[in-house]
């Protein structure tokens, strides 16, 4: 089915979008990750991202056939790009089509939030100040409290505006 | 018995290598990482990993088998 894949070129949203159209659907919810200039006080120039891809993808799919499962929308797909990154580069891409808006949003923030906490992918950071460092690897001796969440992007939602839902 | 062990990010800059086929005595994961970890100084500490053999997550303790293919999975950061 594919409906979780990797690519090391930019990610073609309009493609992947035409994969979630149905008859059946109102509209459609998508998340764009985007590599930030910064983390944790620091300033980041550029990501690169590494996958162990044949366990990746058999989670990856894993995870969108759960959220089929869970909420009642029609297709869903996930896509994330390996490689190096630049600035304001897409990294990792989410739509899910559903009958009504609700679903379609809760079952993008599933997708979203499982693959950042289950998918072997890693990403390491390089800095202005010229070193680098992989994200969760090198700073887990951080004190209790400082948070191990590392958001890299800006939500980003499209919806028809002429569906039914 | 030998083994072919893959490894990523952290874990493959700091054994210098991708991957590599092993002889060795140890008999589960988790003695394999005790073996490695004391030859390339890995940073991350067992219980912060996840292992992999022949490309699904197991337990630490699964006996190994000869060729079994090994993953150390240090924390992700998808996304």
């Amino acid at each position: 089915m594919m409906r979780f894949r990797f690519t090391q070129t930019a990610i073609d949203t309009a493609q992947a979008r035409r994969e979630l159209l149905d008859l059946g659907a109102g509209g459609y919810v998508s998340f764009e990750g985007w590599v930030r200039d910064h983390n944790e006080g620091r300033e980041v120039t550029r990501l690169e991202y590494e996958a162990f891809q044949e366990l990746a993808v058999k989670e990856g799919e894993r995870i969108v056939a759960d959220a089929l499962r869970r909420f009642p929308v029609k297709h869903a797909l996930c896509i994330h790009r390996i490689g190096l990154l630049g600035l304001s580069d897409m990294a990792v891409w989410v739509g899910v089509s559903s009958a009504h808006r609700g679903e379609a949003f809760d079952a993008c923030r599933f997708i979203i939030d499982e693959v950042k906490h289950r998918v072997p992918i890693w990403k390491k950071e390089h800095y202005r100040s010229g070193d680098s460092g992989w994200v969760n690897c090198e700073r887990c001796a951080a004190p209790p409290g400082h948070a191990h969440e590392h958001e890299h992007e800006h939500e980003r939602h499209d919806e028809p505006a002429a569906g039914h839902s | 018995m030998q083994l072919k062990i893959q490894y990523y990010a952290l874990m493959r800059e700091q054994a210098g290598r991708s991957e590599e086929t092993l002889e060795t005595a140890s008999a589960t994961p988790a003695d394999l990482y005790g073996e490695l970890a004391t030859r390339y100084r890995f940073t991350l500490t067992r219980e912060q990993l996840k292992v992999a053999v022949n490309s699904e997550f197991s337990d630490w303790s699964r006996r190994l088998a000869a060729g079994d293919a090994v993953v150390f999975i240090p924390p992700v950061a998808g996304g």
